[in-house]
């Protein structure tokens, strides 16, 4: 079985996280860039499971458990406080939210 | 294959733990003695017979003190043990026990006693559910304390997102508030978004040294000091992400545009817990990787941290003059002193690692009181923060008026106060680290703040014939007792520094390989 060079997998954990990256600036709907950032949470994801594999351990394997749990408390908390100021405002955009400047 | 039982000694995270009990033992009692939802009451929002400040309601905020009273306590007797046997780590390594944590845990425990003791009276005032505020902050607070002892990178992210996420719901803990939504939002997408790279930053160390332990056997320190001339390109830039997600956490300048929204839109008593506990578990874990683990590549980190301190003084500084609210003013002014403890990182000695230990801890008795202050003049929805409506304090409530012109002193830093003292012993540091010039740049920058600190003083005891509506101090015993003791802490520290310090300068050990 021919395995492919963990270093492509690197390459697209590089890539989702830019996407997301990218993605989180540019969206203005407060659900579309939380569904960016969960793309960079598993981005990163992704180079632990690679890294783990190249130097052999566990550990980073171990930790992308970890994340998922952290990643899946974090939605919970955000989405909650997404809808709470949906249902005061009508809407999820980043841009109508602007009581707050300066 | 034989099955080897880990070694489990609970000592190191007992305070940790002590908390997290607590917190669940108030959720379950909630459950049982606390109050309905309101939302239910067709008298919604006004204040229902006997709920006295001390009234009814006592139960839950005494469950919450009697458990930060347990992690003083279980903190206290970790130090008699490291101070016995010197400084070990427990969880296979994944937990530091050394003074360092210990004296970052005490003080982590007051700020949240004191966060308590206002919450209470905020909540009751303003008839909002008080069981998940308390469980919350005892959460977060364990979380902070997590992060102060953690000896592996993934407890120091679960340990971050802990308390973050608890933050998170306190910012827009009073629903009915639209500001306080949007500042939870705010605080809630860049907090995510900051701490995907704290995990990006993690995992390239990983890919660099193979492990996320700091202390432990082929972790982070052994790499360094048996990987001479390595390329270490990746944990250099692994290094760098860290400090960006810590430096998010800790408001440094330019991860700091959550800052005002956030500090704005908190009810008050939370405002003041992120202001002294968010800061003091960021630099902590700081002080511990960069200072410590860190150390034999200082010549690497040091430039991005010397321009990090750089410009979030300047910035801060800067920013806070043009401020017309308070609590923005006050945020900008935080910035501006992570600038100043960032000082203390980059000296990278002891006296570094324990004036920022002094400068957080003070700073945080301070910010308490001042964030008090503008909860009990604020009015039901914190409508009454700008800094006009601080106009005719003096006349109204001239004790208050004294002890906010007291807390803003030590903010600017004026001799006397445990402001000015806290800036001696970090700014001392720099400079016995050969780092004259940023100091320099921070007394500029502390010589800008003094503006605005001023500026309230000012309005404060103008006597002004147009007044439009005289500041109102709503405030019980709570309250004044909160807004006494960091009045008290800010005065006598200023006079008679040399405890805290002491006892800081016994907490710079950390535990080691």
């Amino acid at each position: 079985m021919t395995s492919v060079s963990p270093e492509y997998f690197l390459a697209l954990a590089g890539l989702m996280f830019t996407i997301g990256v990218v993605g989180a600036l540019t969206r203005r709907n407060a659900i579309v860039i939380f569904m960016f950032i969960e793309l960079m949470l598993n981005a990163v994801n992704l180079a632990f499971v690679t890294f783990s594999r190249m130097h052999g351990t566990v550990d980073g394997q171990v930790v992308v458990f970890f994340v998922l749990v952290v990643a899946a408390a974090e939605v919970v908390v955000g989405l909650a406080i997404i809808i709470s100021i949906f249902r005061r405002r009508r809407s999820a955009n980043v841009d109508d939210v602007n009581l707050l400047k300066w | 294959m034989d099955f080897v039982a880990p070694k489990i000694a609970l000592s190191g995270i007992a305070p940790e733990i002590a908390l997290a009990a607590t917190a669940l033992l108030v959720l379950l009692a909630d459950a049982f003695i606390g109050d309905r939802p309101r939302t239910l009451r067709p008298e919604h929002g006004s204040a229902r017979p006997g709920s006295g400040i001390l009234g009814n309601r006592w139960h839950l905020p005494l469950l919450s003190l009697i458990g930060f009273g347990a992690a003083v306590y279980l903190a206290l007797d970790a130090w008699d043990r490291v101070d016995a046997t010197g400084a070990t780590t427990q969880f296979s390594g994944m937990i530091a026990v050394d003074g360092f944590s210990v004296f970052v845990k005490i003080t982590l425990a007051v700020f949240g006693a004191l966060t308590i003791l206002l919450g209470h009276e905020y909540l009751v005032r303003r008839d909002l559910e008080e069981g998940e505020f308390f469980a919350l902050v005892l959460f977060s607070v364990a979380g902070m304390m997590l992060m102060a002892s953690s000896a592996d990178l993934i407890v120091t992210f679960l340990a971050l997102e802990t308390f973050s996420i608890a933050l998170y719901v306190l910012v827009g803990y009073q629903r009915s508030r639209l500001d306080g939504q949007e500042a939870a939002m705010k605080y809630f997408l860049l907090g995510a978004f900051s701490s995907t790279f704290f995990l990006l930053g993690i995992a390239l160390v990983f890919g660099a040294t193979g492990s996320t332990n700091l202390y432990g056997e082929g972790g982070i320190t052994s790499f360094l000091a048996t990987t001479p001339a390595a390329d270490l390109s990746l944990l250099v830039l692994g290094a760098g992400l860290l400090i960006v997600g810590l430096g998010f956490k800790v408001a440094a300048v330019p991860f700091h545009m959550w800052t005002p929204d956030a500090y704005q839109g908190a009810p008050s008593p939370v405002t003041g817990f992120m202001a002294a506990g968010s800061k003091l578990a960021g630099f902590a874990a700081l002080l511990r990787l960069l200072d410590v683990v860190l150390f034999p590549l200082r010549w690497d980190w040091r430039p991005l941290v010397i321009g990090i301190a750089v410009v979030t003084m300047i910035v801060g500084s800067i920013l806070a003059v043009v401020q017309d609210d308070i609590k923005r003013m006050l945020a900008y002014s935080s910035i501006a002193h992570a600038g100043f403890v960032f000082t203390a990182v980059i000296a990278t000695n002891d006296r570094g690692i324990s004036g920022a230990l002094f400068y957080l801890a003070t700073y945080g008795l301070t910010i308490v009181g001042a964030f008090a202050i503008v909860a009990v003049l604020g009015g039901p929805e914190e409508r009454r923060t700008r800094v006009n409506d601080f106009r005719g304090l003096f006349a109204a409530h001239p004790l208050l008026a004294g002890i906010l012109t007291l807390l803003m002193l030590s903010l600017a830093g004026v001799p006397i106060t445990s402001g000015f003292v806290a800036k001696l012993v970090v700014f001392g540091a720099a400079v016995e680290a050969g780092y004259t010039w940023v100091v320099v740049v921070g007394a500029i920058a502390s010589a800008i703040a003094a503006f605005f600190y001023l500026r309230i003083l000012v309005v404060m005891y103008m006597v002004d014939a147009e007044v439009a509506e005289e500041p109102k101090a709503v405030m019980g015993p709570l309250s004044i007792g909160v807004i006494g003791l960091s009045a008290a802490a800010t005065l006598v520290l200023g006079l008679f520094w040399s405890p805290l310090i002491e006892l800081a300068e016994k907490a710079t050990f950390f535990a080691g390989p």
